[in-house]
């Protein structure tokens, strides 16, 4: 079976692809490139296609498969019309799947399972690393708040921390939000930055 | 109480709308929360609709009608309570091919251009690289607007002249790198293709229909039918957004929300010109006003009328190569729902016209038109080559096109 896997983020193909890996008969093709996109899915002859929802390019790939239906290679859309759970978990997911007319279903099922496992667990990541770049952004902005107050007010480096701390807790915000308080007052009452 | 509804909408200055209701609490004083997800790919507006992910789409409003026929994918009858505008779009060239049809500085007319570019196309058909267009999508207004013109004009599309899917974020480079010759998109991608340096804008949809419908507010059938109330208070939030839109003291403030991240991601300057219906039609040319390229409130601009349905399907017979057929035309026509939109704004002062369908393209000038409530004046709705629209003769009309 010859799966393309379109995706213009090369890291979440590749963690599509490390997981289809693993199915046995499987040939995978992943194409990050927008550019000559249906000329390179005609060369792949794919049985299967995955695409993430957010590609601009989906409605250029749908076009392609109306017309090429008309030609050797019919695709249908997902897996099996009455299949509505598994469609609505890929969508979910943010995967769409496109599918050779005639595929069994039960060949095809698990491997669609698995590519929404896939794309789940990368979203995972995804927001696990924004939430860590958000704490070192919040980190900085503690930082130079600091150093306003130690600039500013003569404080030492506890001092100033403790005041925004206690900012934080007196009008339950996060300290990180005080921080950026400081800065932007400071930078309005300076004029400029 | 507030009820939540959610839209999917594509990053298009015609999303404008719903954006606006929500941003200068239009929606919220209708008790609504609006909440708006973007999408990158009609597919995957009109997933998230059919799946349940959103209550209603911002649409090409051909779509609507293809995913009701099961054009594509398995039918599903979707209803739309009110059209998001009239036209807004424009054809752009590749500047050498622009220059060759239309007068520098202005935009061309849409009879002479075709002619000059029905030379072009035959001359390009025998050097064997046809002329090629880029339209966004196969069931888009942009794609009946752009064949209905070339069809006028004695060029086939599909025989004499390629037209092609192009993502509408793409459309510049695929100008630049000569994928395609023209495109016919939505702002603010003509503007962005005009600032690259890489197109010229050569006509406006406008100018081939000059009320033709674009953009329509669709919703799965029974999701209307369930949250019927609310969509009711969203038609009254959309009105508004309609007045405050066209307002010039607005433009300013408007575009500047509509540029922001969560929305158009784009270029505020770019975006006023398509509210002030003023295009810049090549780089370093000035902006020039084009009245009615925007085609978002007067004349009761959002009312779905049934016979906008009844054409619609009228081109998908005949670009999908069709038969005719009654009962498909009927389903079509049901699409389009002017009993919600009236039963939304009755009482509000806002005109509502006696009728629900029309003939299209009849009107030259202002004609005082008979309402339910209101004073209503329609002016040109014409086509450019003066062809009516009966919607009581469908199969007539058919036989009339070329």
């Amino acid at each position: 079976m010859r799966i393309a896997i379109i995706d213009e983020s090369a890291a979440r193909a590749s963690v599509i692809q490390e997981g289809l890996v693993a199915i046995d008969g499987c040939e995978l093709f992943v194409v990050t490139e927008r550019r000559g996109l249906v000329a390179r899915i005609e060369e792949i002859a794919p049985d299967i296609v995955l695409m993430d929802l957010g590609n601009p390019s989906r409605d250029v790939l749908e076009e392609y498969f109306v017309v090429s239906r008309a030609l050797a290679r019919p695709i249908a859309m997902f897996v099996d019309e009455s299949d509505d759970e598994s469609i609505a978990a890929s969508i979910e997911a943010g995967v769409s799947a496109y599918v050779v007319d005639g595929l069994a279903a039960n060949r095809i099922r698990p491997l669609l399972d698995l590519a929404v496992r896939r794309f789940n667990a990368f979203a995972r990541l995804q927001s696990d690393l924004a939430e860590a770049k958000g704490k070192l952004a919040d980190r900085d902005a503690v930082d130079k708040a600091k150093r306003i107050l130690r600039d500013t007010r003569g404080m030492t480096e506890p001092a100033a921390y403790a005041e925004l701390r206690n900012a934080a807790m007196n009008s339950g915000r996060r300290i990180a939000e005080i921080a950026e308080a400081v800065i932007t007052a400071h930078t309005l009452l300076r004029g400029s930055r | 109480m507030t009820t939540e509804l959610v839209l999917g909408f594509l990053p298009l200055v015609d999303a404008c709308l719903p954006i606006l209701a929500r941003e200068h609490g239009f929606a919220e004083d209708e008790g609504l929360s609006l909440r708006l997800v973007k999408d990158m790919s009609w597919a995957t507006v009109l997933d998230r609709l059919l799946y349940g992910h959103s209550d209603a789409a911002h649409m090409v409003a051909p779509l609507a009608i293809a995913t009701t026929l099961g054009r594509g994918r398995p039918a599903q009858p979707l209803s739309v309570p009110f059209v998001l505008g009239l036209n807004g779009n424009a054809i752009t060239m590749r500047p050498e091919l622009a220059g060759r049809l239309r007068q520098p500085g202005q935009l061309g007319d849409p009879v002479t251009v075709g002619a000059g570019l029905a030379e072009v196309a035959a001359q390009r058909l025998a050097e064997g690289r046809p002329l090629r267009f880029g339209v966004v999508h196969r069931y888009s207004s942009h794609n009946y607007m752009l064949r209905y013109w070339l069809a006028a004009c004695g060029l086939r599309p599909d025989r004499d002249v390629e037209i092609t899917t192009v993502a509408p974020p793409f459309c510049a480079d695929a100008l630049e790198v000569g994928e395609v010759d023209a495109i016919c998109v939505g702002e603010p991608w003509n503007s962005v293709a005009v600032e690259r340096g890489v197109g010229e804008i050569v006509l406006t949809t406008a100018q081939i229909w000059r009320r033709g419908v674009e953009k329509v507010l669709a919703l799965r059938e029974p999701v209307l039918a369930e949250k019927r109330e609310a969509v009711e208070a969203l038609i009254r939030a959309l009105r508004r957004a309609g007045r405050h839109f066209i307002d010039p003291e607005n433009w300013e403030k408007n575009a500047a929300i509509l540029a922001r991240a969560e929305y158009l991601d784009g270029d505020p300057v770019l975006i006023r010109r398509a509210l002030s219906d003023r295009l810049l039609l090549a780089k370093g040319d000035k902006e020039q006003l084009f009245p009615d390229f925007m085609f978002q409130y007067r004349e009761a601009a959002n009312f779905p009328w049934v016979s906008q349905a009844k054409w619609l399907y009228t081109q998908m017979v005949r670009w999908d190569g069709l038969e005719f057929d009654p009962a498909d035309a009927a389903k079509a026509a049901r699409v389009f729902r002017p009993d919600v939109y009236r039963s939304a704004l009755l009482g509000s002062g806002d005109p509502l016209p006696g009728a629900s369908s029309k003939v299209e393209g009849s009107l030259a000038g202002p004609l005082a038109v008979g309402t339910q409530q209101g004073n209503m004046t329609l002016t040109n709705d014409r086509f450019f080559d003066g062809q009516i629209f009966d919607p009581e003769d469908l199969a007539g009309y058919l036989a009339r096109l070329p």
